[in-house]
């Protein structure tokens, strides 16, 4: 919203001008007795520097609970992943999508706008169509969960079916997102069991639960155990029966070292570890990617490279007539805001890391993340699935995990996430656990210490 | 322009031609000059049941998108598949690339449709021109 400051003489001028005495007067049709005659009781207004402080220290204090006063910063050690993942932004990032030819254009609608943000667009849609195996990839999507149901949507057009099979260990809140979006379009979500033993979606029972009905099979992979899926086996098991599968990455690190899921029809990403920092909630990027076959039932935009007149290379915004500027109500999809600065760091994070300084990271991910099990394997944790995982992973331990967390917190130390609240039969004390490049060999002594 | 006499128009810019209870549709030359190059299009499956004046698919050029109308009721026989690859087809030829065939419900339908006499009238009237 506009801040539009008013001198007192301009609110006498607007008073004037349509012809009240005073400001209470606008308010003469509510009855007194449900007029406010005191003050709100709430705090005196603060100064901008004064909030910006308050602020600051809430940030450097928030993880440990005591965010009502100002304290000193502290330095907190996080093992959480889940969905939002920690990794290190090269400070090129920031110093290249703060110039003002890309911080102030607004989303681009029109397929006159600048080349510069066309030609970043483009790149940004190469690469994840690199990273991904597919074929064509949008422009970015709000994020990773509003992503999945796209695609679902996406699945149902294109196949005339109307039903959805999700596995469980897709990232409960991205169901969750799934079911909201879906409820009201007659398309029936069902759910499908994971394997107690390697964490990884159940195929026989997958086998077993598609019908004549179903349109796809949406999976994760890692999935939120942090287990790698064997995406060929499921794409099989879902191509006989003729539905698509989509694969939902919620850790697009993983791609510098997992093979992507090429047997996949459709990809949804969130690409928020490459270089977006982990924020209240957000902003996120999410992406669709997907075979080329499905380019017309693709929601959002694509940018495209073409020739002018004279011969030279040009990029132009394409394939958006089915955008809502367009077809209004009969649009493929609601989402009409791309993420597109969001998508630029994205681009501009895989420009400076380069095929083998992803490989790299992702090398170093794994390194760490084998280190923090066996870490927490000295404070008796164990385990909880044998399926190969990337930098995040899912144990057991012996205290619940909400009294193990009280207690690392005590150290400075935020632990994993507790997984009792979406798999109860999972017991207290499992927790979900991430180390990225950031965490450091002292951080993770730290835990066994602590514990 | 060219509208071929023994067909019949919809306001909507679709021909019908009908043998017995077979009907064949199409865009007419007015719709498919209207929208320019088009690149896709999008048809119903075979056996769906369709209502006149409501869509059936819809039709896409570089900058726009169509919806699609049945000029009359039927139920779906066949869909031209070639469109998919090549829809560029009615840009050069409207009058004779087909979109759907019908099994019509109700030839008397295609009484309330436009002549090709009465459809460049009203098109003359609609452009102005």
């Amino acid at each position: 919203m506009r801040y539009l400051p008013k001198s007192p003489a301009d609110r006498v001028e607007m008073l004037d001008a349509i012809g009240v005495p005073n400001v209470d007067s606008l308010f003469e049709s509510v009855p007194a007795e449900y007029r406010l005659t005191r003050d709100l009781n709430i705090p005196r207004q603060h100064s901008e520097s004064e909030v910006l402080d308050r602020f600051k220290a809430f940030a450097a204090n928030i993880a440990s609970g005591e965010i009502a006063e100002a304290k000193p910063a502290k330095q907190y050690a996080s093992f959480l992943g889940a969905g939002a993942y920690r990794h290190y932004r090269p400070v090129v990032i920031d110093s290249l999508v703060q110039r003002g030819e890309f911080l102030t254009s607004y989303t681009p609608y029109q397929p006159e706008i600048a080349q510069g943000t066309l030609q970043a667009t483009f790149e940004f849609q190469t690469m994840i169509c690199e990273l991904t195996g597919m074929e064509i990839a949008n422009a970015s999507m709000y994020d990773g969960s509003t992503g999945c149901a796209e695609a679902v949507m996406m699945a149902v057009r294109i196949t005339g079916r109307s039903s959805a099979i999700v596995a469980r260990t897709v990232h409960p809140e991205y169901r969750e997102v799934l079911r909201t979006t879906v409820q009201h379009q007659g398309i029936p979500v069902s759910e499908v069991e994971y394997m107690r033993e390697s964490g990884a979606v159940d195929l026989a029972a997958l086998d077993a639960a598609i019908n004549d009905d179903t349109a796809c099979v949406l999976i994760q992979s890692p999935n939120f155990f942090g287990t790698i899926e064997d995406v060929k086996a499921i794409a099989e098991i879902a191509h006989k029966k003729g539905a698509l599968l989509i694969v939902s990455i919620a850790e697009a690190l993983s791609l510098g070292i997992v093979q992507p899921p090429v047997d996949a029809d459709i990809v949804s990403l969130e690409a928020q570890s490459f270089g977006v920092a982990v924020g209240f909630g957000g902003p996120y990027c999410g992406v669709l990617a997907c075979k080329e076959k499905f380019l017309r039932q693709m929601p959002g935009r694509l940018c495209g490279e073409t020739k002018d007149v004279n011969g030279k290379r040009g990029f132009v915004l394409t394939l958006s007539t089915r955008e809502q500027h367009i077809r209004r109500e009969k649009a493929t999809s609601n989402i009409c805001t791309n993420q597109a600065l969001v998508s630029l760091m994205v681009t501009v994070y895989l420009t400076v890391y380069g095929k083998q300084g992803l490989r790299d990271l992702a090398e170093q991910n794994l390194a760490k993340a084998a280190y923090l099990h066996s870490a927490l394997e000295k404070a008796g944790a164990k385990k909880l699935f044998t399926g190969p995982s990337f930098n995040e992973f899912a144990v057991s331990l012996p205290a619940s995990a909400e009294a193990t967390n009280a207690k690392l917190l005590d150290s400075q130390i935020i632990g994993g996430l507790s997984l009792s609240q979406w798999y109860p039969e999972l017991g207290e004390g499992a927790s979900l656990w991430c180390a990225t490049e950031l965490t450091t060999k002292a951080q993770m002594d730290a835990v066994t210490e602590a514990l | 322009m060219s509208y071929p006499a023994n067909y019949r128009f919809a306001k909507s810019h679709e021909w019908l031609s009908l043998e017995g209870e077979n009907g064949t549709v199409g865009i007419t030359d007015y719709a498919q000059s209207s929208l320019g190059d088009i690149v896709f299009v999008e048809l119903p499956k075979v056996g769906q049941q369709v209502e006149a004046g409501s869509t059936f698919g819809s039709v896409e050029s570089v900058k726009a998108v169509s919806d699609l109308y049945a000029p009359v009721s039927g139920t779906v026989t066949e869909v031209n598949e070639a469109l998919n690859d090549a829809p560029e087809t009615i840009n050069s030829d409207a009058n004779n690339v087909w979109l759907i065939k019908l099994a019509v419900t109700n030839t008397d339908e295609a009484n309330a449709l436009l002549s090709a006499e009465d459809y460049e009238k009203f098109v003359a009237e609609e452009t102005g021109h």
